[in-house]
């Protein structure tokens, strides 16, 4: 009797099986990254807290009625994308002269580079940017409004890291944007409760 | 000369043989990094707006998601998602209590809270959100937008 030895499996179409099953979990993962702009909230005041006393020419207004128009400081009728270049040039103004200033323990900005405009913001540590919307206001434009005044800040960030350091502000250390985060243009928005 | 001739052979072919083993190994790659969608929407996938201005959520065990949209059979009204289940307003707080409690104590204040809301959701839902999240310390807020101009947004 002949001994016949078991034929060994063809293992060729391994490499396809596997195949397959790669191309399956490649096409299933998702890498999806997790991205958005990212706010504080800020504290619960007590009941009683009196508000501070701001000079309303530190204060940018931007309304958003319920038929998503923007109204900022009150007068002017806006579309979004005139929003970056107003709230750029508000918070650049740097209008305090250096005695008002010292008042209130700050020096004149001298990095700023907007008109000086007496009637405008004082120094960006001063300039508070007010956003009220209505309930109504749809999402889509809420996160535009905030979008704009958020990179109207970092287009000024970036542009005092660039002439102070050569470089973006998020290429700088983490002690050279707290500086500027503090100092430079820190970022003051704040919400007020929406219409009804 | 018959000795010359007979070196004649032509390159070997490359080895296939462990070809299977490269697969495999991308295979388990991706078999290990792949992560299965944990909740399910119980509301209609919502629209992300799109944004300029964004920043990556870091440490995705720290976030905690809220889903604000539209329902899946159409009735008026923005719905908002915890977990598993459609909420109202008022379930935000347990909500976030619960996610608290499947966290370290030291860990607490860096939790994050993900919004993410519908284009055509209302403002009015988002601040009742920000309400709840405020009262109990909830601080850290990101509204989920893919990267994009913000402009687009409001075209269509």
């Amino acid at each position: 009797m002949a001994r016949r030895d078991t034929p060994e499996i063809n293992a060729g179409s391994m490499a396809d099986i596997a195949f397959l099953l790669l191309i399956f979990f490649l096409v299933t993962t998702t890498m999806d990254v997790d991205t958005g702009i990212s706010r504080k909230l800020p504290e619960k005041q007590p009941e009683d807290i009196v508000p501070p006393i701001l000079k309303e020419k530190n204060v940018f207004e931007v309304n958003i009625n319920r038929r998503n128009e923007i109204l900022v400081e009150g007068d002017q009728y806006m579309k979004v994308d005139q929003l970056r270049e107003a709230t750029i040039k508000f918070i650049d103004n740097g209008g305090g002269t250096a005695e008002a200033m010292a008042k209130e323990d700050l020096v004149v900005c001298s990095w700023c580079e907007g008109d000086k405009d007496p009637a405008s913001s004082d120094h960006p540590k001063k300039a508070i940017i007010s956003l009220q919307s209505d309930r109504g206001t749809s999402y889509a434009t809420y996160i535009s409004v905030q979008n704009e005044l958020v990179a109207a800040y970092s287009v000024l960030r970036n542009r005092y890291s660039n002439a102070k350091f050569g470089k973006n502000f998020d290429r700088l250390t983490t002690e050279q944007q707290k500086v500027i985060k503090t100092d430079i243009y820190p970022q003051i928005i704040s919400e007020a409760e929406p219409t009804k | 000369m018959s000795k010359f001739q007979k070196k004649k052979k032509g390159t070997p072919g490359i080895s296939t043989a462990s070809l299977p083993d490269i697969v495999f190994m991308l295979l388990f790659f991706f078999m290990v990094t792949t992560v299965m969608r944990e909740t399910t929407l119980k509301i209609q996938q919502p629209k992300l707006p799109q944004a300029t201005e964004v920043k990556k959520l870091e440490k995705k065990s720290l976030v905690s998601y809220i889903y604000v949209g539209k329902s899946k059979d159409g009735t008026p009204g923005d719905k908002i998602q915890l977990n598993d289940r459609i909420s109202n307003v008022g379930d935000v707080k347990s909500f976030i209590f619960g996610e608290r409690a499947k966290h370290k104590e030291e860990d607490i204040p860096f939790l994050t809270t993900s919004i993410k809301a519908d284009m055509e959701a209302n403002v009015g839902t988002i601040t009742d959100i920000k309400i709840e999240l405020r009262d109990i310390n909830a601080l850290k807020l990101n509204y989920s937008t893919r990267k994009g101009s913000a402009l687009d947004n409001i075209k269509n």
